[in-house]
């Protein structure tokens, strides 16, 4: 394959505009199918046992008593889930948190399941298990988890990363660093320096859909999966691995997806649904419940953050330092570490340190949520940022122009930049109405900046050419945000034709080779290169094809708007011949007409975003509005300019929730207080304004298009613009989020009382 | 399971008072449902109130209103003449849940659930609502506050259902209002909450006043030392900022997801205040 990925420049036909996309229909008329939409004959109800403890030692289960009510098919507890991991830790993880092990290591850790015949023997099966628990001292908070006298939830953990070995067990699995230059150094020159401390709480990705899937294991040992998931190809490798399976035996299916940010690129009960149809020889439906969504699965880090910047008088930044600790649930991660890496990412500093530690705490294992890590880290940076800016007397705009990363810089976290688009959505922000726009009373603005990485990964597509001319196309990225009909038009615009005759698929594990999951806002990116690629190889197939016809040499046949062109002065007399009369005879030049195409998408560009938010706060209840809200990001290109702005505004929305009301609530006894939507506030539509959305385009070299993700990045700046905002209405620093309003009547009322 | 759906108030006495098990009352649904789809209750017994004719009206009576149980919290902001009447009582009806759940929840569910942060409660114990209640032993009336005894329960004997809340006639140059504190704009429970009403003389001085605190105790408090801050005066600063200290001191909350202690007691006043404010306007004060 010689595929070029290099921008080229080139002028768009397709690519850009805004047709309608392929899911629409369906999803607005209900026929879409989502996880719990799929059903089969003879199917079993699945339900899961979860442990009522946030840390308990499992002494014995009996599950005697459920296995004898009729109506049961099977009952599982980890004996049915061996350890096939082989010294795999972060595989054993997985395992362990599907189904607990030697202890219940958060409230709603799985410990047991049942297949029933239907959902009330499920439910009366359940009631019939008996654990045995042993119940241990807990620890939910992070800060309190690194305390010495925190109760360890793994005596095998010792702390990786510090410069002597440790001695002792610790609830900190790993401290890592970033930066370079010298900080001590660079906060000698500064005049100005500020430091604060911030914390954030824990959220959840907040998915209308819950996880939900069907599996149904033959007795000649191959499996079939339907699931709603962000990576139906991951998803098949950790099931099969857990399971003992070969891969290919297993076919995974992902359905329509209600919402995942990265919350579905986990596995949680679908091998469970696997092992207890395994078992029982019946396909098993395991649809969780919302308050198993909310204990179980998910959620973020909540975290606790030091930042100290320095600045001199004329606002150049000297020296930035930042601590950041965050919770992972009870299993190691690298959550710490993204958000150490993405700390100072918008800026161009010579002094740059950040530390990151990762914190075992009881609570559900921490999973990726829309650019994992990098939200709480820009709210720390980005409040200090905004007051550092303050107290040396320039605007934060102007502040953040002139410290701002561009195209050489050694970015905080190691790589020297290319083209990128934090000073010009920055200039775009300055310059934006949004502003000049005057507030009134109680109100305050505010504006941050955001990061994010972005990545590529593997990815393999089909392009299959009908005898009728159309195109379908199959890719293996789940479309979260629309990507079947940006692939669709990138497919159009390569190909020369119009959208209305491709269609797009997502192909299930069977059909199409492996590909990364639908995550670092990689979909379209990737999945883009890999469709342009496979257009690319249909066309020269096109070409050969139409020569053939022609009785010419392939070397004088091109390929120009959706039609084989002739050259040269001895073929002057043939006419065009269009993608749909050289399909039409495929079948007597040699067979159907395809693209194929597998690679590795590297390249991604990096993203930035610049936000603007104004905020009205009531002084005497604490109460917020959000008044106006605007989000400038760079797309590189925007393949669909709704779904880019979707996605910003997506981003925003979220971003907001988290910001102002979303938290996990733990009571003294380590049992979450919220796991619904009520005590759970995500925003609802009349809490938000319109968000105002801005589309810069600063083209990624690595692309043919030009295209960089836009997924994940829109919901960096938010925490922080809030924030700042806030502060700026109330007139006091906030410092904890979510800002909820007891947190800001209290700040409030302290600033008064001084 | 057994669901049943009657036709007359008698018969759904009778199967009430009859049954062996557990027993529910269904009319909107929006809290039975919820309670029963989250696996928290499992009730023998389902009565459905909504195929008695009677309970599904609005009736304007001469003494004032009755209000069937089964009327549907929507339809009280579709009658005009409550609205005029009580506008404090169908403001609060109409910030239950969303659109949606105002379409199916009634004011007698949402008394009966017994939530101490139930919104149309603070404001029909402000109006002086009272419960009509058909039992085996006949009916009888009580006012609305003395219905609540704790959260989740109530003095309802077995067998009785209420069949009506009555409302009086308006009392001329009085107004009624309620606030709720959430921190979303809607599909929420109340943090706190307040409903104010008043009347004034000529002058536009308060002579009479009920004032209803809601999720600041384990029922809804009437605060009669509230109603008192605002007797013989007119709605001046002073009498506001007593209004508010009265009134954050009578509370008795509690720490939870929902809000602090700290919190519900100051906010409790401003509500109260902001109430206050508006029940005078709508009376005619100036």
């Amino acid at each position: 394959m010689n595929f070029d990925p290099r921008y080229s420049g080139r002028s768009f036909t397709s690519v850009g505009t805004r047709p309608i996309r392929p899911d629409g229909v369906d999803k607005v008329t209900g026929r879409a199918r989502y996880g719990a939409d799929f059903n089969m004959a003879g199917q079993l109800v699945g339900r899961i046992l979860r442990s009522p403890h946030a840390h308990a030692k499992i002494r014995k289960i009996d599950t005697s008593k459920a296995e004898k009510l009729p109506g049961v098919k099977a009952v599982i507890t980890a004996k049915d889930l061996p350890d096939l991991t082989d010294g795999d830790a972060a595989m054993y993880d997985i395992l362990d948190n599907c189904m607990a092990r030697t202890k219940a290591l958060y409230d709603g850790h799985a410990v047991a399941a049942v297949a029933a015949v239907d959902a009330r023997t499920a439910r009366q099966a359940l009631k019939l298990i008996e654990v045995d628990y042993e119940i241990l001292p807990h620890v939910t908070d992070v800060d309190e988890a690194m305390k010495h006298s925190a109760p360890l939830i793994n005596d095998t953990i010792f702390t990786e990363g510090l410069e002597e070995k440790p001695v002792k067990p610790s609830n900190v699995t790993k401290r890592t660093q970033y930066g370079h230059g010298d900080v001590h150094e660079g906060f000698g020159h500064a005049d100005f320096v500020v430091e604060r401390s911030f914390k954030t709480e824990q959220t959840h990705q907040g998915y209308i859909e819950p996880h939900a899937c069907v599996a149904s294991v033959s007795s000649d040992g191959t499996a079939d999966l339907w699931v709603c998931t962000q990576g139906h190809f991951v998803y098949r490798q950790h099931c099969a691995q857990l399971l003992g399976m070969e891969a290919s035996k297993l076919r995974v299916t992902s359905s329509e997806i209600g919402g995942g940010f990265g919350g579905k690129t986990h596995v949680w009960a679908e091998p469970v649904a696997l092992a207890l149809s395994r078992k029982a020889g019946r396909p098993v439906k395991l649809v969780m419940t919302r308050d198993e969504v909310f204990r179980a699965s998910g959620p973020t880090s909540a975290t606790s953050i030091d930042v100290k910047i320095g600045a001199r008088k004329d606002g150049t930044i000297t020296a930035a330092e930042a601590t950041l600790r965050y919770s992972c649930g009870p299993y190691a991660g690298m959550w710490a570490e993204i958000g150490a890496m993405t700390a100072f990412a918008c800026y161009k500093l010579e002094n740059v340190k950040t530390v990151g530690y990762e914190v075992l705490v009881n609570r559900p294992k921490t999973a990726a949520y829309r650019a994992p890590s990098a939200p709480m880290a820009a709210f720390a940076v980005e409040s200090a940022v905004d007051e550092l800016a303050k107290e040396i007397g320039m605007d934060p705009v102007e502040f953040r122009i002139r410290n701002a990363a561009q195209e050489g810089t050694r970015s905080s976290y190691g790589p020297v930049y290319g083209p990128i688009g934090i000073g010009p959505t920055l200039e775009a922000v300055k310059n934006h109405p949004h502003m000049k726009a005057p507030l009134g009373k109680n109100q305050g603005r505010g504006m941050a900046c955001g990061f994010w990485f972005n990545f590529g990964g593997q990815t393999c597509t089909d392009l299959n050419i009908g005898m009728d001319g159309s195109v379908s196309l199959a890719v293996g990225t789940v479309d979260v945000g629309g990507s079947r009909a940006s692939l669709s038009l990138v497919a159009a615009e390569e190909l020369g034709i119009d959208y209305s005759q491709v269609k797009a698929i997502v192909a299930d594990t069977s059909s199409l080779g492996y590909n990364d999951m639908t995550d670092g806002s990689r979909g379209t990116f990737s999945s883009s290169m890999a469709t342009i690629s496979a257009a690319r190889n249909a066309i020269k197939i096109l070409r050969e094809r139409a020569a053939q016809m022609w009785d010419i040499s392939v070397d004088d046949v091109a390929w120009e708007q959706g039609h084989a062109v002739a050259k040269g002065e001895k073929h002057g007399n043939l006419g065009k011949l269009s993608l749909k009369e050289i399909a039409a005879q495929s079948g007597k030049t040699g067979g159907p007409i395809a693209g194929h195409s597998e690679l590795v998408a590297d390249g991604a560009g990096v993203s930035f975003a610049t936000h603007i938010c104004d905020i009205e706060v009531d002084p005497e209840t604490g109460s917020t509005r959000v008044l106006r809200y605007t989000v400038v990001q760079d797309a590189g290109k925007a393949v669909h300019p709704t779904y880019v702005e979707g996605q910003y505004q997506g981003g925003a929305a979220q971003g907001i929730g988290w910001a102002l009301n979303e938290e996990y609530i733990y009571g003294k006894d380590g049992r979450l207080q919220n796991p619904g939507f009520l005590d759970y506030r995500i925003p609802v539509c009349s809490d938000l304004p319109m968000i105002d959305t801005q589309i810069l385009e600063i083209p990624n070299p690595n692309h043919p298009y030009g295209v960089r993700g836009v997924g994940e990045t829109s919901i960096v700046p938010p925490l922080a613009a809030i924030a700042n905002a806030v502060s700026n209405a109330a007139g006091v620093r906030m410092t904890h989020i979510p800002m909820s309003p007891p947190r800001i009547l209290a700040a409030i009322e302290a600033e008064r009382e001084g | 399971m057994r669901y049943i759906r009657p036709l007359s108030i008698e018969d759904a006495v009778g199967q009430l008072a009859g049954s062996a098990g557990t027993s529910a009352i269904l009319a909107g649904g929006s809290d039975l449902l919820v309670r029963m789809k989250g696996g928290f209750v499992e009730p023998d017994l389902i009565v459905d109130i909504k195929a008695i004719a009677s309970l599904g009206e609005i009736r304007e009576t001469a003494d004032g209103f009755s209000i069937g149980a089964a009327v549907p919290c929507a339809v009280l902001g579709e009658n005009a003449a409550l609205k005029k009447a009580w506008p404090g009582v169908v403001e609060a009806a109409k910030l239950i849940g969303s659109k949606q759940v105002q379409g199916r929840c009634t004011i007698t569910g949402n008394l009966c659930n017994a939530s101490p942060a139930a919104d149309s409660v603070p404001a029909l114990v402000a109006a002086g609502a009272r419960a009509l209640i058909a039992g085996p032993g006949g009916k009888r009336t009580i006012a609305v506050e003395a219905v609540p005894t704790g959260p989740g329960k109530t003095s309802l004997a077995k067998g009785e259902i209420i069949e009506a809340i009555l409302l009086d006639s308006q009392a001329p140059r009085s107004g009624d209002a309620y606030l709720r504190f959430i921190p979303r704009t809607e599909m929420d429970i109340a943090v706190v909450s307040a409903g104010v009403n008043l009347t004034i003389d000529e002058q536009g001085v308060v002579k009479a006043a009920r004032v209803a605190l809601g999720a600041a105790a384990p029922t809804v408090l009437l605060v009669e030392e509230a109603a008192e801050a605002l007797i013989g005066r007119k709605l001046d600063e002073a009498a506001l900022e007593r209004l508010a200290k009265v009134c954050a001191g009578a509370c008795r909350p509690i720490d939870d997801k929902r809000g602090t202690i700290e919190f519900r007691r100051k906010v409790a006043g401003v509500l109260a205040k902001r109430a206050a404010m508006t029940a005078y306007a709508r009376a005619g004060g100036k």
